[in-house]
């Protein structure tokens, strides 16, 4: 007996998938990105400005304190309900800014809070900014590590 | 030998259990849908008055089972069975409804598929004659299955062209097998699917890992029963979705059993207006599950609907399976039903 | 570092260039947001070590430094700062400490909004 009924062999299938759906408008998509990527860049940039001319501040305490302002308004607009709809929008261009790496942090503390401050909130602060930290981080330590050996 | 089967997955239902009374709570987005207006309740917002969305779809599924019994003519306590499931863990909505209904309580889960494979199981005990009365229940709600398999309601993330909106709802059925008052419509018989899975990872394109599975359990049961897709008024999927859609008239055009556009519907497609921005369509145990009970079963006693397959569809996929690159294995199960009076001529 | 438009065309144009190229393998291959940004702090770290990534933060300012590539610039000059004053400890004390603004304030700001609010159905309500 033959126990195959569909005789439809999986790559010739993933071939009608990708006819049958609809593409993502690159064009359109990469558009959004860039300018409101870009946006969020100026906002930075003008929040660091702020921060060296009139606050006095070294440059690269000022490119901290973009960072802040950003993680800021990150978290405000994710409580608010309205960084998901920029997401939707604009893609990478909000979620490659560190505005993405906020929301990634505050939406799911927001979303675990009903299962407790410690375990709900507090553990799962890093579940979608984890892999970013651990990566970054680590890579960090072997350049410091290499530069070390190198230089000393 | 099992005298009540026929071929490889079809099972016969010579008492042609009724199915007495349907209800269908939905959320604040289906009620903006094209069958607003068929629904018992739409709910002015996504907590439906409750602390957590858990609680909420729980409260849906609660209200919409206690309303299909009132409307069936019978007391609580005279339903023998309850059969039910979700898309959560545990089927957390399913088996805490049961704990405030008190009934014999079987859980299900067959993701999506959850309606109608509580239908071919109820409908399969009352034709054994194993209960007189048994309840089935489906539920899913877009914001507690969003956390469970994607991301936190508020992170920003895109969705693609082919992703599928869960649907926020709750279906209840009674069926009977001595109905004190006329039925909305008969079961002939069930088909049991098979497992089905062509290979496709994408955990959003759902409709296409699903279609294959939703074509070899039509093709089984045409074969069972001797019949073709123009025996039926209307062939209905659970939430196969645009994409999910194509691929199945494709699959069927392929094997030689072309469905007729016309007489095929996807709840998928029916429960949004294009307008409404889900991408490809309704998905989620609730999305089969409140169409059948809004649409689909009032047509039917109606006489509008003669015969129909009603057949709901599920990926088979968690978390853990997608993330260490399975791909998403598909299943559906088919009810033939039928409409009590005879069918009007000339709809 | 002064008052500069001519700045702000820079930084549009490069943070939105970044963006851009990160939407354009979202859409065209299958990798998760999470594997892009991974990439990206990885490829920042590595343009950063290599002394490539400095010039373009002194050309575009937050336009560089915005973007998660910067964060690895950030995190990969800090450690070598650090390693510069206080030798081989500093590997593993420099890199957090460079970036700990923007981690300590997600920390903090997340959870303040965390405990006010509550999570809201996704999109508009159509």
């Amino acid at each position: 007996m033959n126990r195959q009924r569909i005789h439809e062999d999986p790559a010739h299938y993933e071939q009608m998938t990708s006819q049958a759906s609809p593409p993502s408008r690159t064009g359109q998509g990469v558009l959004r990105a860039w300018w409101v990527g870009g946006l969020i860049c100026c906002i930075g940039q003008l929040a660091a400005d702020v921060g060296v001319h009139l606050l006095k501040m070294s440059t690269s305490d000022g490119y901290c304190l973009a960072a802040i302002v950003l993680v800021f308004l990150t978290a405000v607009l994710t409580g608010a309900g309205v960084f998901d709809r920029i997401g939707q929008y604009a893609g990478a261009g909000s979620f490659v800014p560190i505005t993405g790496f906020a929301n990634a942090m505050v939406s799911p503390a927001l979303e675990y809070r009903r299962e407790g401050m410690v375990l709900g909130l507090g553990a799962k602060l890093f579940t979608i900014a984890g892999p970013v930290l651990v990566y970054g981080i680590g890579s960090s330590v072997l350049v410091g590590i290499l530069y070390a050996l190198l230089h000393h | 030998m099992a005298v009540k089967r026929i071929g490889q997955q079809t099972i016969l239902l010579p008492k042609k259990p009724a199915l007495l009374a349907g209800a269908a709570w939905a959320g604040p987005k289906e009620g903006k849908g094209p069958l607003a207006a068929l629904f018992d309740c739409v709910t002015e917002d996504e907590t439906y008055g409750q602390q957590s969305f858990e609680l909420a779809e729980r409260q849906m599924v609660l209200d919409a089972a206690r309303a299909a019994i009132g409307r069936s003519g019978l007391r609580e306590g005279e339903i023998q069975l309850l059969l039910g499931g979700d898309l959560l863990n545990q089927i957390i909505s399913a088996s805490f409804t049961a704990r405030e209904l008190a009934l014999p309580f079987l859980g299900l889960y067959g993701a999506c598929s959850t309606m109608c494979q509580g239908l071919c199981l109820a409908a399969m005990l009352l034709d054994g004659e194993h209960a007189d009365h048994a309840l089935c229940v489906a539920s899913s709600h877009f914001c507690t299955a969003e956390r469970q398999y994607r991301f936190p309601l508020e992170y920003g993330n895109q969705r693609t062209p082919t992703a599928q909106w869960t649907v926020t709802g709750a279906g209840a059925t009674v069926l009977s097998l001595s109905p004190g008052k006329p039925p909305m419509a008969r079961m002939t018989h069930a088909c049991i699917g098979r497992v089905v899975d062509l290979g496709v990872t994408d955990a959003n394109n759902m409709g296409a890992a699903m279609a294959p599975a939703a074509a070899d359990t039509l093709l089984a049961l045409f074969e069972d029963t001797h019949t073709t897709p123009a025996d039926y008024d209307l062939i209905v999927t659970g939430d196969l979705g645009q994409v999910g859609h194509d691929l199945l008239l494709r699959l069927m055009d392929g094997q030689g059993m072309p469905l007729i556009g016309e007489r095929y519907r996807d709840c998928g497609l029916m429960i949004y207006a294009p307008e409404q921005d889900t991408h490809a369509g309704g998905s989620g145990c609730g999305c089969s599950a409140v169409v059948l009970n809004a649409c689909l079963l009032p047509m039917l006693a109606r006489g509008e609907l003669g015969r129909i397959i009603f057949m709901s569809t599920g990926a088979l996929m968690s978390v853990t399976s997608s993330q260490q690159g399975e791909s998403i294995p598909g299943i559906a199960h088919a009810a033939v039903l039928e409409s009590p009076v005879e069918k009007r001529t000339g709809v | 570092m002064s008052w500069d438009l001519f700045l702000y065309a820079k930084v549009f144009l490069v943070g939105g260039a970044l963006c851009a190229l990160g939407e354009f393998f979202c859409l065209k291959t299958s990798w998760t947001p999470a594997r892009i940004l991974v990439c990206y702090i990885l490829v920042g770290v590595a343009l950063s070590a290599f002394g490539l990534y400095g010039p373009l933060v002194e050309f575009a300012g937050a336009g560089a430094t915005v973007p998660l590539t910067g964060f690895g610039h950030s995190l990969c000059q800090g450690v070598i700062h650090s390693v510069q004053e206080r030798g081989w400890i500093g590997a593993f004390c420099g890199g957090l400490t460079a970036t700990a603004g923007g981690i300590a304030a997600a920390i903090f700001f997340g959870t303040i909004v965390a405990v006010v609010a509550k999570p809201r159905m996704k999109g508009k309500n159509t």
